[in-house]
């Protein structure tokens, strides 16, 4: 098991393939097919493209704040781990890996853009909406995992969050009542090293985030999160070994956001440039290309072909996502229960009638 | 029927529950081998295993935050926190997951669960053991806040939580939890000998209602008393106090009528106005501290809507802004039969 070889009280880390995409450990290389590589870099573009669409039609007032996933690309290939069942449930920097889940990339733009329907995606995509108070959802895949478990279902859960939500007293919660009930879940630490302006080493005292997992009686693992063959590894052991019924598993997936941790913060104030140019040197899109294209199986004119479909894959989405109607007053109102109470249906009616009223007035 | 006391009819109604729906568990603190600190689960874990009664670590939020997962993922749980007090670690699950989830995902995801805790006063318990703090929740828009305050309604309003598709939250007044037995409508035991049979003209059997099946509507208040006097509006322990205070007003030939909301979000606004119309007066009684409870809500809807039927102004008996004092001093505080009798003469006096 990987999580025997990599000690994270030693601090030692998994990785697989070098900065400059060479494989430096074939015997933990995973079996990925050629097509399984150019689908996982197609997500990965796709992700990072999405975004920096994103952060365009923010700085024009097209959508509102939104955390971008740059530089944290290779978690496409965990998700790319899971199998059609598994529920999948995100923090806010997750929707490049939920794409690979069967989220529509319109489902993004909808979201960020203030339409509550971007949440709603296709029920077999299993993922929960976007989370954030930052670290309590984890026990929801606690639970999620728990039910699965006692309905004697093979189905894993898995949770994804940052550095920061390991401070949150629910994360540790979740790691407790996971350890204990041996529940069927993996957490997915994406250590990007910054929680906003704080960083990593303010958040624990402890040598690594994986080393964590010891205390609540689970594997923790750390490993390069820029590398897509550690990711892919690494959540696929967790997956199965979840799945054979042997519990929760602990992933600390190093890595880095080259942009903000929002629209609404400016980076420069409080990182250094040169920390941000060494991780661009360890891009995980990059490192794939280069792996890809050194085994031959990709090449400039491939290159380019994606981009092109990328691009028109965005234009459609966003199109599409404009085009969406605002929601109803009765759509606000009669999702809070299953049924509309009294004092709902009442305070609906009043706000019909204002509205009413209103459009009545603006057209004298 | 049966002669029980409200514990007794939570620790039935949860039973007949898992029997008839092999969805439902119940997880908390103690709630297993203990049978919870208040022998409200007793019994459960024997019967139905320790996989569907579970014995958890000691985290409000993490009993809250998984049973949400729970939930999402197809099963049906009821949560026990130990006492009210102890809720608000819990609080952000509460009110940011719990109660968003289906509107925040348009009825993709939803959290059918129940919240069991022991709440409010008069048991001479340790501090934070005597908390009626309602007002936190009923104040969460998607969260529904039930408070029984008798046997019959305890068994009926909480199958009717389990069975909701919504978050319930299920405060059950310590005062009054072994303080009476009560009939309830239900026979003892899920023998089928004891189910009911409903047959149509020519004696063909149409349905068959189980022995233990008897549910209350939430939502809905039910009429204590009928009075013409004057109405008492409340909820949980502080009914019988308004049922005491009445019979010291009766001496003097007066009679209120009392309102038992039974659930506090959503009220039933309808039975309040409709009550306040035949009596032209109100007082509402509150266990929790004045400001901000929910007899301030109260008294704006009688004034918003029934402004022509009052007599008098609304007036609210309630505890204080204070923190509720230890057992020595505990008689300061809440509501008493005197003081809502003082209420009621000071409507009247109008």
């Amino acid at each position: 098991m990987l999580y025997e070889q990599f000690n994270p009280l030693r601090e030692q880390q998994l990785q697989v393939m070098d900065k400059d995409g060479r494989v430096i450990r074939k015997d933990l290389m995973p079996k990925l097919s050629n097509d399984d590589l150019k689908k996982i870099y197609y997500y990965m573009v796709l992700g990072r493209a999405a975004d920096q669409k994103a952060m365009n039609l923010q700085r024009q007032g097209r959508i509102g704040t939104f955390a971008p996933v740059y530089g944290q690309e290779a978690q496409v290939a965990s998700a790319y781990a899971l199998q059609q069942g598994d529920w999948v449930v995100p923090a806010f920097r997750e929707h490049a890996l939920a794409l690979v889940r069967g989220m529509p990339l319109k489902n993004f733009y909808l979201y960020y853009m203030g339409h509550e329907t971007g949440s709603v995606v296709p029920k077999d995509a299993r993922i929960l909406p976007v989370s954030v108070p930052v670290g309590s959802h984890p026990l929801h895949a606690v639970g999620i995992a728990w039910a699965s478990k006692i309905r004697k279902e093979k189905n894993v859960a898995i949770t994804y969050f940052g550095d920061g939500a390991t401070s949150e007293g629910e994360f540790h919660e979740a790691m407790n009542f996971a350890g204990v009930l041996k529940v069927p879940v993996i957490f997915y630490c994406q250590n990007n090293q910054w929680a906003i302006s704080v960083p990593r080493k303010i958040q624990t005292a402890s040598r690594t985030i994986a080393q964590k997992a010891v205390a609540y009686g689970m594997p923790g693992i750390q490993i390069d999160g820029n590398d897509i063959f550690a990711v892919y590894a690494a959540t696929k052991e967790a997956v199965d070994r979840a799945r054979r019924g042997e519990g929760p598993y602990f992933i600390e997936a190093v890595t880095y956001r080259f942009g903000p941790h929002t629209t609404a913060d400016d980076p420069t104030k409080y990182r250094d440039e040169k920390e941000v140019e060494f991780w661009k040197q360890r891009c995980p899109v990059m490192r794939l290309k280069k792996y890809m294209t050194n085994l031959g199986i990709w090449d400039d004119s491939q290159e380019k072909k994606l981009l092109e479909a990328v691009d028109k894959e965005i234009e459609t989405a966003v199109a599409d996502a404009e085009k969406t109607p605002i929601a109803t007053v009765d759509e606000i109102f009669d999702n809070t229960f299953a049924q509309l109470t009294p004092q709902l249906a009442e305070q609906k009616a009043y706000l019909k009638k204002v509205m009413e009223e209103k459009k009545t007035r603006t057209q004298k | 029927m049966v002669k029980i006391t409200i514990l007794e009819a939570i620790n039935k109604a949860l039973n007949y529950e898992m029997n008839r729906d092999s969805s439902v568990v119940v997880l908390g603190e103690d709630v297993g081998k203990e049978g919870g600190v208040f022998r409200a689960t007793e019994g459960l874990q024997q019967k139905y295993g320790a996989e569907r009664v579970v014995d958890t670590p000691l985290a409000e939020a993490g009993i809250v935050g998984s049973a949400i997962g729970m939930a999402i993922n197809g099963l049906k749980p009821v949560c026990e926190i130990q006492f009210f007090g102890f809720i608000y670690p819990a609080i952000n699950q509460i009110i940011n997951h719990a109660s968003r989830m289906r509107t925040r995902s348009r009825g993709l995801y939803t959290c059918p669960l129940v919240i069991r805790t022991p709440y409010g006063i008069g048991i001479k318990a340790l501090e934070h053991h005597s908390e009626s703090t309602e007002a936190y929740f009923i104040h969460t828009p998607g969260l529904k806040v039930v408070i029984p305050s008798t046997a019959a309604d305890a068994y009926g309003l909480l199958l009717s939580a389990i069975r909701d598709p919504d978050p319930v939250l299920f405060l059950e007044p310590t005062k009054l939890y072994r303080a009476f037995k009560e009939e309830v409508p239900i026979d003892e035991g899920d023998k089928k000998a004891l189910d009911k049979k409903e047959s149509d003209k020519s004696g063909n059997i149409t349905k068959t209602v189980k022995a233990g099946e008897y549910t209350v509507p939430i939502g809905k208040a039910r009429i204590v008393q009928e009075g013409m006097d004057c109405t008492l509006i409340s909820w949980g322990a502080m009914v019988k106090e308004c049922e005491k205070a009445a019979e010291l007003l009766a001496k003097e030939e007066i009679f209120p009528e009392i309102i038992d909301l039974r659930t506090v979000s959503p009220m039933d606004k309808e039975a309040i106005l409709a009550s306040v119309k035949k009596t032209g007066r109100a007082v509402i009684v509150q266990e929790a501290p004045r400001t901000l409870g929910l007899s301030s809500e109260i008294s704006s809807i009688i004034t918003e809507n029934s402004m022509a039927d009052l007599q008098a102004p609304v007036i609210r008996v309630t505890s204080f802004d204070i923190i509720p004092p230890l057992p020595k001093a505990e008689h300061y505080y809440a509501p008493d039969p005197y003081r809502i009798y003082r209420g009621v003469k000071k409507v009247l006096s109008y």
